[in-house]
């Protein structure tokens, strides 16, 4: 049943995409020091001239005033891309903030690539070696999950790149908690590749599970973006205070915080009507199995919480005095709920969903 | 209303005051409550209040789980119940949540539902004064006079499907209504899925039986171990199908190492089934994942196990008890318990209470185990009792627990516990010419979810429709355009001004008003002597 030579071969890959994700972690982390200081070298000395010619006033152009003074005008952010220093990394044509190509960026995104796709292998093997769906238990949902989250970045890359945005900023966020799932996956879930227990061999597991995959890969796109922009959004503040922080010099590189809250807005907007599917097909799947499609077993539970919270997300973004910063948490909450259901759930709380093969 | 009420004002004198009186009041609530704030407030406390559930064993799922809790927690366990933390989803806070939540998605749809319907039989708005302060705006200089410019303007907007309003020297366009179509089709689609998840409760009902191989099921209320009706739900509306286990098969894991070995791999029944009476039978498989339907109910394989066909013989040396009883499994490797009543044994009741182990084996401590859930080497161990099993005073009693009052323990050599392990086929004489008990095989049993839901198919509609209400509400986006043409300050040239406004998020406002704006100035330029030049990009 099991061919156990082909779910080596997956093994070896999954390792052998660890180290290339490490490399280009490595690269996009040059990338952002590199931009970072070349941008907080113009801006630094941009507000020493302004501060010398006006003394009162911060450049507009340095520091993106508060979102409070301006009003929340669409397209107006798209032209700060194109126009504002901040933006000369997303400029998408590979020159970076110095006027230099940004090469170490290229490389990363070549190597992520590399690593995706040799990822991808390794998850392909292991589905082939046990002849079924490579989702079966912890350790295949980590790193198909992984690999997911992988594939949809490059993707967006490419989409996105093609549009003339560059989402490359978002390289060293997104693939450093790929390599950490990766690493938890291979040092405390490693299961081997085993059939499948009776409740999961339905076709309903790849309907809904590879939905909550592309659904939870966007949710942690969205979230790297979140957690940027109030990190952003405090370098705001404090630039616009006239206190320039001096450390995080990387993050002058990235859009300001409501570009990044946009970016993840967008994401959410993909992802939520997908968890809502995942939460349907799920729902039908239970109906399937355990004749009652909603029974608030803990996996169900917190598969609702999730929906609740980026529902109350959706809701704030159009909620005056919850645009912005109290949004972003909001969807760092729903984050933090995708990440319980997905660890504390199946580990610690018994429930139908105890599929996770550790222990 | 308040108009009516002739009574003198208690407060008249005061001004300082503002006084809303009670229905001012009632509005004052009703605007709090049906607020978008609200609206949040009350789906993070939904969010908030969900997590316990998920954390404390819920009555509801699991009353065994929640039962032993009490047990291990006698402190706050019963202080948890009482607060409801032990049966969450059916608690009365939990449901003032969400039933808030719904009066408040009402409260807040059905007035967008109206103004919306009126949207949708007017004409797109008139068009602003000043369209350099939308948020979107272009301006341009092209050949042609004003009628000519908003002809292509109408001609172009037309063919991107916006409804049209002329609007003197502009016009005014709007698309999308469809976003707010989808939005309120979510927000009732989901009033509507809660509708259907209560009357379903309501309506239907929930049974659940053991049935060992060879034996037979036919539905009625008093052949189910547990049965769970709604309200609504009347017994003789069962229907009346009856079917046999005619075998059943199980497969364990057997190659793979570690934490998979002795997994689950295969559960299979063969059922002979008569789905009602006069029906010719037939034979259907049923497994995990494929439910039987039958008249209205599905019936599901939701556990198995062993029952060992024991034999027990009484004092006066006759068989006083013959056949499978359910042992239910503890662990992984179905190391099981369970209880045989012999009421008919004589001159005294027997009672036995045992463990059985598929794969027997000691553990370090020298203590019997199973390893392996499968029945590879299956040995019985048994404790007796005599005395009198407390059937016949009414009470109903578990079938899986022996009452122990009024029951005596045999004892064996020196008084301690006679306690016997067997092999199938093998008997144990009692100590004291009690009886025997003989253990004859190792059947197993299935245990069987019968279940019916008719409003499940409802449901299921309401789902979809809010799936795809939210994904018209997310994309498809809502916007107004307006083109405005003003005579220029040469003769056959006219000023174009074209703006765009949006509603929510809407990345691609700029390009449309681009496109609409690039539009308008190409097909007039076409025709137009390209040697006057004017315009720039």
């Amino acid at each position: 049943m099991i061919d156990e030579t082909l779910a080596l071969y997956s093994d070896v890959l999954v390792y052998s995409a660890m180290a290339v994700y490490t490399l280009a972690f490595l690269a996009f982390t040059v990338d952002l020091s590199r931009q970072g200081r070349a941008v907080g070298g113009a801006r630094a000395s941009a507000a020493d001239r302004e501060s010398r010619l006006v003394p009162t006033a911060a450049s507009p152009a340095s520091a993106p005033a508060p979102s409070a003074s301006t009003p929340p005008v669409l397209g107006e952010s798209d032209s700060l891309i194109t126009a504002g220093e901040g933006g000369d990394g997303l400029a998408g044509d590979g020159v970076g903030a110095g006027g230099g190509p940004r090469r170490a960026a290229g490389v990363a995104v070549s190597l992520t690539r590399l690593a995706v796709a040799v990822h991808a292998a390794a998850v392909l093997l292991r589905g082939l070696s046990a002849g079924r769906a490579p989702w079966g238990n912890m350790y295949e949902f980590a790193v198909t999950g992984a690999a997911v989250v992988g594939v949809v970045f490059v993707a967006l890359l490419a989409v996105t790149s093609r549009r003339g945005l560059d989402l490359r900023y978002l390289g060293t966020f997104v693939v450093g908690p790929v390599l950490l799932t990766l690493g938890l996956a291979v040092s405390v879930l490693y299961t081997e590749s085993a059939r499948l227990v009776p409740a999961l061999d339905s076709y309903w597991l790849v309907i809904h599970v590879s939905v909550a995959f592309v659904s939870s890969a966007l949710f942690t796109i969205a979230f790297s973006a979140s957690v940027l922009q109030l990190v952003q959004g405090r370098r705001e503040a404090a630039v616009a205070a006239g206190r320039p922080p001096r450390r995080g010099a990387f993050m002058a590189a990235l859009p300001p915080s409501r570009e990044l809250d946009r970016a993840a807005y967008r994401l959410i907007a993909v992802s939520f009507p997908l968890w809502t599917f995942t939460l349907v097909a799920g729902a039908i799947w239970a109906e399937v199995a355990w004749g009652r499609y909603w029974g608030w077993d803990p996996k169900e539970v917190w598969t609702f919480i999730i929906w609740v919270v980026y529902a109350a997300y959706l809701h704030a973004r159009s909620t005056r005095g919850w645009e912005g910063n109290r949004a972003a948490y909001l969807a760092i909450a729903g984050y933090a709920c995708v990440l319980v259901n997905f660890g504390g759930v199946n580990v610690l709380v018994p429930g139908l969903h105890s599929y996770a093969g550790i222990g | 209303m308040a108009d009516l009420d002739t009574r003198p004002r208690e407060d008249a004198g005061d001004v300082r005051q503002p006084h809303l009186g009670p229905l001012g009041l009632a509005r004052f609530a009703w605007r709090q409550l049906t607020s978008m704030r609200t609206a949040l407030f009350l789906l993070l406390l939904l969010a908030v209040a969900a997590v316990p559930g998920s954390v404390l064993p819920q009555r509801d799922a699991d009353p065994a789980a929640a039962a032993r809790f009490l047990d291990e927690n006698p402190g706050t366990g019963p202080w948890l119940d009482r607060l409801g933390l032990l049966d969450v989803y059916a608690s009365p806070w939990f449901s003032a949540i969400y039933l808030l939540l719904f009066v408040s998605l009402v409260g807040c749809v059905l007035p967008r539902t109206r103004a919306h319907l009126a949207a949708l039989r007017s004409r797109p708005p008139r068009t602003p004064r000043r369209l350099e302060r939308m948020p979107e705006h272009r301006q341009d200089e092209v050949d042609g006079d004003v009628d000519q410019v908003l002809t292509a303007a109408r001609r172009v907007l037309r063919s991107r499907r916006f409804r049209l309003r002329d609007d003197g020297d502009a016009v005014s366009a709007e698309r999308g209504y469809l976003r707010e179509t989808g939005n309120l089709a979510f927000h009732l689609a989901l009033v509507g899925l809660l509708v259907a998840v209560a009357t379903g409760g309501l309506l239907g009902y929930r049974g659940q039986v053991v049935v060992p191989v060879g034996e037979g099921f036919a539905n009625s209320l008093s052949r189910y171990d547990t049965f769970d009706p709604g309200t609504w739900f009347d017994p003789v509306d069962l229907p009346p199908f009856r079917f046999t286990l005619d075998s059943l098969s199980v497969s364990f894991e057997e190659s793979a190492g570690g934490n998979q070995f002795g997994q689950p791999r295969d559960f299979e029944a063969q059922v002979t089934l008569v789905r009602a009476p006069g029906d010719a039978s037939e034979q259907v498989t049923l497994k995990v994942n494929e439910p039987i339907s039958a008249g209205g109910a599905h019936i599901y394989l939701a556990g198995n196990g062993y029952a060992p066909v024991i034999t027990v013989r009484d004092g006066n040396g006759d068989v006083a008890y013959s056949g499978p009883s359910v042992f239910l499994a503890q662990d992984n490797a179905y190391t099981s318990t369970g209880v045989v009543k012999v009421t008919g044994a004589r001159p005294e009741q027997i009672g036995l209470r045992g463990t059985f182990l598929p794969t027997a084996s000691a553990n370090p401590e020298g203590f019997p185990v199973s390893v392996f859930p499968d029945a590879r080497d299956p040995v019985l161990l048994l404790q007796a009792y005599t005395g009198d099993l407390g059937l016949d005073d009414g009470v109903p009693e578990s079938v899986f627990s022996l009452d122990l009052e009024g029951l005596t323990e045999v004892t064996g050599d020196g008084g301690r516990p006679w306690l016997t392990a067997l092999r199938p086929g093998q008997t144990a004489q009692m100590p004291d010419g009690a009886g025997s008990v003989t253990f004859e095989r190792v059947e197993r049993f299935a245990g069987l979810t019968v279940r019916s839901d008719p409003t499940k198919g409802a449901a299921l509609v309401f789902a979809v429709l809010a799936m795809l209400g939210l994904v018209a509400s997310l994309f498809v986006p809502r916007r107004r355009v307006w083109v405005r043409a003003v005579a220029g300050p040469a003769p056959g040239r006219t000023l174009v001004q074209v703006a765009g406004l949006a509603r929510g998020e809407d990345a691609g406002l700029a390009r449309e008003v681009e496109q609409v704006a690039a539009a308008l100035s190409a097909p007039l330029a076409a025709g137009a002597d390209v040697s006057t030049g004017g315009r720039e990009h």
